[in-house]
């Protein structure tokens, strides 16, 4: 379980204080698909880099598992980010490497032994189904391609939650919807708790069971899919249903 | 036509492969400690940048400012400035041995410029990823910043050592030995033109050679070109 509390970043810019995130409240259960929606600049990013202290909150606190972790340093915030797995909306796979060694590296960081983790790289690259992909590169593979093998890699330490920015946002209609099945997927079978970033409403719709909407740096609403859906009672969650005409 | 060219390949030929391989040795062996320095400075200035993996204003600072001083002092007068200090260290200012020490203190400072600049075209976005997995800053810099940059530090690697293979030519004009002490000695002190427009084109064929086996190396070992 991740509870956030009170949570806020500001960056220091130019002149003065930006916030990008402002008293964000929300509990993400375990098994949970949870959705984070809102535009452009609304503090999503932020928010899911806040959760593995990519980015360091400015106040508030984040327990996981009942275990403030907000301020961690050093050995344990290593050990709180390989429990965690990340992918990302441009895939940020290492070029220079196979798929099978990309799949591998969060594995190598962890000292597991060579011959183990090219088993379970295999293993994993089976799971998205890309196991005849190992021995390429990155370079080789179509953009929906690369993003199943950076869900492999984000796997690959068995991690309990797996933080997702925006991993549709690159891929065509079609892609998209095959890259949600797999994430629907390792939700059900391995009970992966799953935290996805998105502007796309359908992918709320197609894989969360709960969401927050953010705007302007706060979140407006959260609820379960279906009440939010059936019952928006914020301007912008309708205007991310279609419910608003797009020039009003 | 053919007896001149005969009479002066018997004349020459000693000198000039002597000098070809002086000039080789000062620049293989100090464009290799020029990296041994070079490279940990490029990655110091990369990581300890205000948005590095391991933000430092004091490395950050203190690097860049002798690498600037050392950049910014011409090899010539480096050369001759530091002079005592090669004596102390290398036991001679002369001849091959003399010119390395200079050329590898002259160098660092540009390779880790060099360093530098092939790292920081590493994608943000891949850095963060070995982030979250969790990945020490010594992890992060030999498993992601070198092997992703590689095929860039080779090519890299060849301006720096087309740079360091020109220093040795101007060491020759304070006794360094190699091709531009022959240049300098003959065709210059001697107006032996022969001898000076010879050594112009070795040295023009040497710089071919390299550029283009590390070209090749580069374009070999990078994975994102597809083949």
């Amino acid at each position: 379980m991740i509870e956030v509390k009170d949570l806020s970043k500001n960056f220091a810019v130019k002149d003065g204080n930006f916030t990008a995130i402002h008293n964000i409240d929300l509990t993400i259960q375990d098994g949970d698909v949870f959705g984070i929606i809102g535009m452009s600049g609304a503090g999503k990013s932020t928010l899911i880099r806040c959760l593995n202290l990519l980015e360091r909150p400015s106040s508030g606190s984040i327990c996981v598992d009942g275990k403030d972790i907000t301020h961690y340093q050093g050995r344990q915030l290593l050990q709180l980010r390989r429990s965690m797995g990340m992918i990302f909306q441009k895939f940020n796979l290492l070029m220079q490497r196979t798929n099978l060694e990309n799949v591998a590296l969060p594995m190598e960081i962890c000292g597991v032994p060579k011959d183990k983790r090219l088993v379970r790289a295999q293993e994993l690259l089976e799971l998205v189904g890309l196991g005849d992909q190992g021995e390429k590169y990155p370079i080789q593979l179509s953009g929906g391609q690369q993003q199943r093998v950076s869900i492999a890699r984000a796997l690959a330490n068995d991690p309990k939650v797996l933080l997702c920015d925006e991993p549709t946002s690159a891929l065509d209609s079609l892609t998209t919807n095959s890259i949600l099945k797999l994430l629907r997927d390792i939700n059900r079978q391995l009970g992966v708790t799953i935290v996805i970033i998105t502007h796309e409403i359908g992918v709320v719709e197609k894989i969360c069971n709960r969401v927050a909407v953010m705007d302007a740096s706060v979140i407006v609403e959260q609820g379960t899919v279906a009440e939010v859906m059936a019952h928006p009672t914020q301007e912008i969650t309708k205007k991310l249903l279609g419910r608003v005409r797009w020039d009003a | 036509m053919l007896e001149l060219i005969a009479a002066f390949v018997e004349r020459y030929y000693m000198l000039l492969l002597e000098g070809i391989r002086d000039t080789l040795i000062m620049t293989v062996v100090s464009f290799l400690f020029a990296y041994v320095l070079g490279l940990p400075l490029g990655v110091l200035l990369v990581i300890s940048k205000p948005h590095g993996i391991r933000p430092n204003r004091v490395c950050s600072t203190v690097v860049g400012w002798i690498v600037n001083i050392g950049r910014a002092i011409p090899f010539i007068i480096l050369m001759i400035s530091i002079m005592p200090l090669t004596k102390a260290i290398m036991g001679t200012k002369l001849g091959v041995r003399g010119a390395v020490f200079p050329l590898i203190v002259s160098a660092a400072p540009f390779v880790a410029r060099m360093v530098e600049t092939s790292l920081s075209e590493i994608d943000g976005g891949v850095i963060e990823a070995a982030q979250a997995m969790g990945a020490t800053t010594w992890q992060i810099i030999r498993k992601v910043y070198l092997p992703e940059a590689f095929p860039s530090l080779v090519l890299g690697s060849s301006v720096s050592f087309v740079t360091i293979f020109a220093y040795t030519t101007m060491a020759g004009a304070v006794g360094a030995g190699g091709l531009g002490d022959i240049a300098i000695r003959y065709g210059y002190n001697r107006y032996e033109a022969d001898v000076l427009w010879v050594t112009v084109v070795l040295l023009i064929l040497l710089v071919e050679a390299a550029q283009t086996i590390f070209n090749y190396l580069s374009r070999r070992m990078d994975k994102r070109i597809r083949k």
